[in-house]
C-alpha cells in the first residue's frame, strides 16, 4: 500500500516580529492510503502546525511533503488552494458552516468550484447527506441543527468532492460523549468503507482509540508513534458508487 | 444554441446563478443592517435623480442652444437696456442675416411663485429667426394684427387649461403700465410647439409695440437683440465686428454665442450646476464613507467564513469577486430603487424646470456612480478577504 502523506525533515519557524520560533524540527512521518490517524499532544506541540502542512494551508520552511501523489511543498498559493479543492476535505471543532445557507447549500459549497452542472451537484449533496444520515433535514440552517448534526454537515461538506484525505481539527472538541462517539463512528465508516485517509489532532484520548493509528507531538517532534492496527478493507468511494 | 452555453454573457449569467445564493447569505446575515444600508442608499440616489434631473434639465436649452445664432447684450450687465436704433446698425454689420430682439417680462400668473416665462417680441421677425418654434401662420398672423394678444407653448396651455381666444391676466415683477398697475391682460391667439425641446413649451411671446407703449420707463429700448449669422464659423468675427460698432458710445454692447447667453440667463437664478453638485458631491461622500464602513465590518465578523472557503478551494480572486458581488447587489438595487422614485416624483417638477420626465442620461449616470460606489468600497474589504492568512484566520488571530 502506497503513503497517502509522506513528510520528510520538515522544518516549521514562526516569525512574529524579530523573533523566530521553530515549531517542527525535521520532522519525519508516514501515513498509509486509508488509514485513521490521530494526532495528540500538549497545546504548543507543533500538533496543528503538522496538521497545516499535511493540508496545504502552510509551507515548511525546509523538507518534503507528498500528500496524495503531490509534492506540495514548493506550490504557489494559487497552486496550493487547486490542490486542495481535490484532495482534501476539512473537518473543524466549530464546524465552521455558513449560518445563512441551509444544511444543503453548505454542502454544495465545494462543488461550486467544479464544473458540474446544478443536478449533477445536487446528486452529490444528496449522497454526502445521506452517508452522514442527514438526507432529512438537508434544507435546515445550522442554528436549527444540534452540534452533533452540524458537525455531520460539516462531514458531508468534507466528503461531497470525493477527496482521499480528511483532515479534522478537533471534531469532537465541541460535543457531549454520546454525540462524540457518533461522529468518531461516522469517521471510522469513511475510513473503513470508503477508503477514506483519516488525519485527526485531538486533545480526546478516547477519540484517539478510535484511530487505527496514534502519534504524539512533543516539543515539534514526533513521539511515542502506537503501530497502526488492522482494519477492515476498503472501497474508495467513487468506486461505492454512492458520489460518482 | 450550443454556441450560447459558451457567449460571455452566458457564461456570466451562469457564473452569477451558481454563486449569487453565496452573495445572497452574505447580504441576508445580518438583514437590518442590509435593509438600512439599503434605504441609506435608495434616499441618496432618489435625491441625485431629482437634482441631477433639474440640472440636466436646466442644460439642456443650453445644449439646444443654435451655432448660428448671436445675442448682443448691454456690456455692463445683461439687463442693461439697449435703444431700437442699434437695430439696423446691426443688421448692416457684414455677415449677419436677420436681426430680432426681446426682453425679459419677469411674468407671474396669480401667485409670484407661478412663474411665466414671458418675452414681448417684434413678432414679424422673432419666429423666423427661431424655426425650432412651430407657429401656424394664421396664428402668427393674427399675433401680428393684435395689439395685445400672445402665444403660448402647449406645455404652458395644458399646465392652466388655457386655449385661443382666452384672456390671460398675467403681472409683471418689473414693469408698471402707464395706468400704475403691474396688470396685463393678454389674449391668446396661438399655441406653439417645440419638438426639439418640449420644456421650452413653457414660454409666453407677446407684441413689443405694445410692450412699449403700456410701460412707464425704458420705452424705446429692447432687452437684447438676436442675431443670425451667415456661418457659425464667422460667429467670433461678427461679435467682435458688432461691439466695434458701438464701442466708446453711450451703449456699448457684448456679443455672445447664444448658448453663452442662456447659461448667462440661467445663472440669473443661480449656478444651479454648482449647486447640484455641490450637494450630490456631499451626499455621496457621506454615503461612501457609511458604505464603507458597513461593508467593513460585515467582511470582518465573517473572517472565519472566508476563510473556510478559502481553505476549501476557493481562490483570492473568487473570494475578492464575492464581496465585490455583495456591494454591486446592494448598490445596484438600491440604485434603482431610488432612481425609479425620482422618474415617479419627478413630473411634480415640472412646472420648475419644464421638463416632463427625468432625462434618461441621469439614470444611466445614476447607475454608473452606484457601480462606481460598490467597487470604492468593497475593494478594501475584498483585499483583506483575498490576502487572508489561513493560519491566522483559522487559529482565530
Amino acid at each position: 500500500m502506497s503513503n497517502a502523506v509522506s513528510l520528510a525533515d520538515v522544518v516549521k519557524r514562526y516569525h512574529r516580529g524579530r523573533e523566530s520560533v521553530e515549531v517542527l524540527h525535521g520532522l519525519d512521518l508516514d501515513i498509509a492510503e486509508g488509514e485513521f490517524v490521530a494526532i495528540m499532544g500538549p497545546s504548543g506541540s507543533g500538533k496543528s502546525t503538522l496538521l497545516n502542512l499535511i493540508a496545504g494551508i502552510d509551507r515548511p520552511d525546509s523538507g518534503t511533503v507528498m500528500v496524495a501523489g503531490q509534492k506540495i511543498d514548493q506550490m504557489s498559493g494559487g497552486e496550493l488552494t487547486r490542490w486542495r479543492a481535490s484532495a482534501v476535505g476539512f473537518v473543524f471543532q466549530f464546524y465552521n458552516l455558513m449560518p445563512a445557507l441551509s444544511g444543503a447549500a453548505n454542502v454544495e459549497l465545494p462543488l461550486l468550484l467544479l464544473p458540474l452542472s446544478r443536478s449533477e451537484r445536487r446528486a452529490r449533496v444528496e449522497a454526502a447527506l445521506e452517508i452522514v444520515g442527514l438526507a432529512e433535514r438537508a434544507r435546515h440552517k445550522p442554528s436549527e441543527l444540534s452540534g452533533g448534526q452540524q458537525q455531520r454537515v460539516a462531514i458531508a461538506r468534507a466528503i461531497v468532492s470525493d477527496p482521499p484525505i480528511l483532515v479534522c481539527d478537533e471534531p469532537t472538541g465541541d460535543l457531549d460523549r454520546e454525540t462524540a462517539n457518533e461522529v468518531l463512528d461516522l469517521l471510522r465508516t469513511l475510513s473503513r468503507d470508503h477508503g477514506k485517509t483519516i488525519i485527526m489532532v485531538t486533545h480526546d484520548q478516547k477519540a484517539a482509540d478510535v484511530a487505527s493509528r496514534q502519534l504524539h507531538v512533543d516539543k515539534g517532534q514526533l513521539v511515542d508513534v502506537a503501530p497502526p492496527r488492522s482494519r477492515a478493507d476498503a472501497a474508495p468511494l467513487a468506486e461505492a458508487g454512492r458520489l460518482a | 444554441m450550443k454556441f450560447l452555453r459558451y457567449h460571455p454573457l452566458v457564461w456570466l449569467g451562469l457564473l452569477a446563478m451558481k454563486y449569487f445564493p453565496l452573495v445572497w447569505a452574505g447580504l441576508t446575515r445580518k438583514k437590518l443592517r442590509t435593509a438600512f444600508t439599503l434605504l441609506s442608499i435608495i434616499v441618496a440616489f432618489l435625491l441625485f435623480g431629482l437634482l441631477q434631473g433639474v440640472n440636466t434639465a436646466f442644460n439642456h436649452g443650453v445644449e439646444g442652444a443654435h451655432l448660428d445664432r448671436l445675442v448682443v447684450q448691454g456690456k455692463v450687465s445683461m439687463t442693461d437696456q439697449l435703444p431700437l436704433a442699434l437695430r439696423d446698425r446691426i443688421a448692416a454689420v457684414p455677415g449677419v442675416v436677420g436681426v430680432t430682439y426681446a426682453s425679459w417680462f419677469g411674468g407671474y400668473y396669480q401667485d409670484t411663485k407661478s412663474n411665466v416665462f414671458s418675452f414681448p417680441v417684434e413678432a414679424s421677425t422673432y419666429f423666423g429667426l427661431f424655426p425650432e418654434i412651430v407657429l401656424p401662420k394664421e396664428q402668427l398672423d393674427a399675433l401680428i394684427k393684435t395689439r395685445a394678444g400672445a402665444v403660448i407653448g402647449r406645455k404652458l396651455a395644458e399646465k392652466y387649461g388655457w386655449k385661443i381666444g382666452d384672456t390671460i391676466p398675467l403681472k409683471s415683477t418689473i414693469w408698471v403700465k402707464s395706468d400704475g398697475t403691474a396688470n396685463w391682460d393678454f389674449r391668446v391667439v396661438g399655441i406653439f410647439d417645440q419638438p426639439s425641446d418640449t420644456g421650452q413649451e413653457q414660454r409666453l411671446f407677446f407684441n413689443s409695440d405694445y410692450f412699449d407703449e403700456a410701460r412707464t420707463l425704458y420705452k424705446g429700448q429692447v432687452g437684447w437683440y438676436s442675431v443670425r449669422i451667415d456661418s457659425p464659423s464667422h460667429a467670433a468675427a461678427v461679435s467682435e465686428s458688432i461691439d466695434r460698432v458701438f464701442a466708446n458710445s453711450d451703449h456699448e454692447t457684448k456679443t455672445v454665442a447664444e448658448k453663452e447667453f442662456t447659461q448667462s440667463f440661467l445663472k440669473q437664478m443661480g449656478d444651479i450646476n454648482f449647486i447640484v453638485s455641490s450637494i450630490v458631491g456631499a451626499v455621496f461622500f457621506a454615503l461612501l464613507f457609511l458604505t464603507g464602513n458597513t461593508m467593513m465590518q460585515s467582511v470582518r465578523e465573517r473572517i472565519p467564513e472566508f476563510a473556510i472557503l478559502k481553505t476549501i478551494g476557493f481562490s483570492d480572486q473568487a473570494v475578492l469577486s464575492l464581496v465585490v458581488a455583495e456591494g454591486l447587489v446592494v448598490a445596484l438595487t438600491a440604485a434603482a430603487f431610488g432612481l425609479a422614485g425620482s422618474v415617479v416624483a419627478f413630473p411634480m417638477l415640472e412646472s420648475m424646470v419644464g421638463v416632463p420626465r427625468l432625462p434618461m442620461s441621469v439614470l444611466a449616470v445614476g447607475l454608473f456612480y452606484a457601480v462606481l460606489l460598490a467597487l470604492v468600497t468593497t475593494l478594501l474589504p475584498g483585499l483583506r478577504v483575498a490576502r487572508l492568512n489561513l493560519v491566522d484566520a483559522l487559529g482565530g488571530r
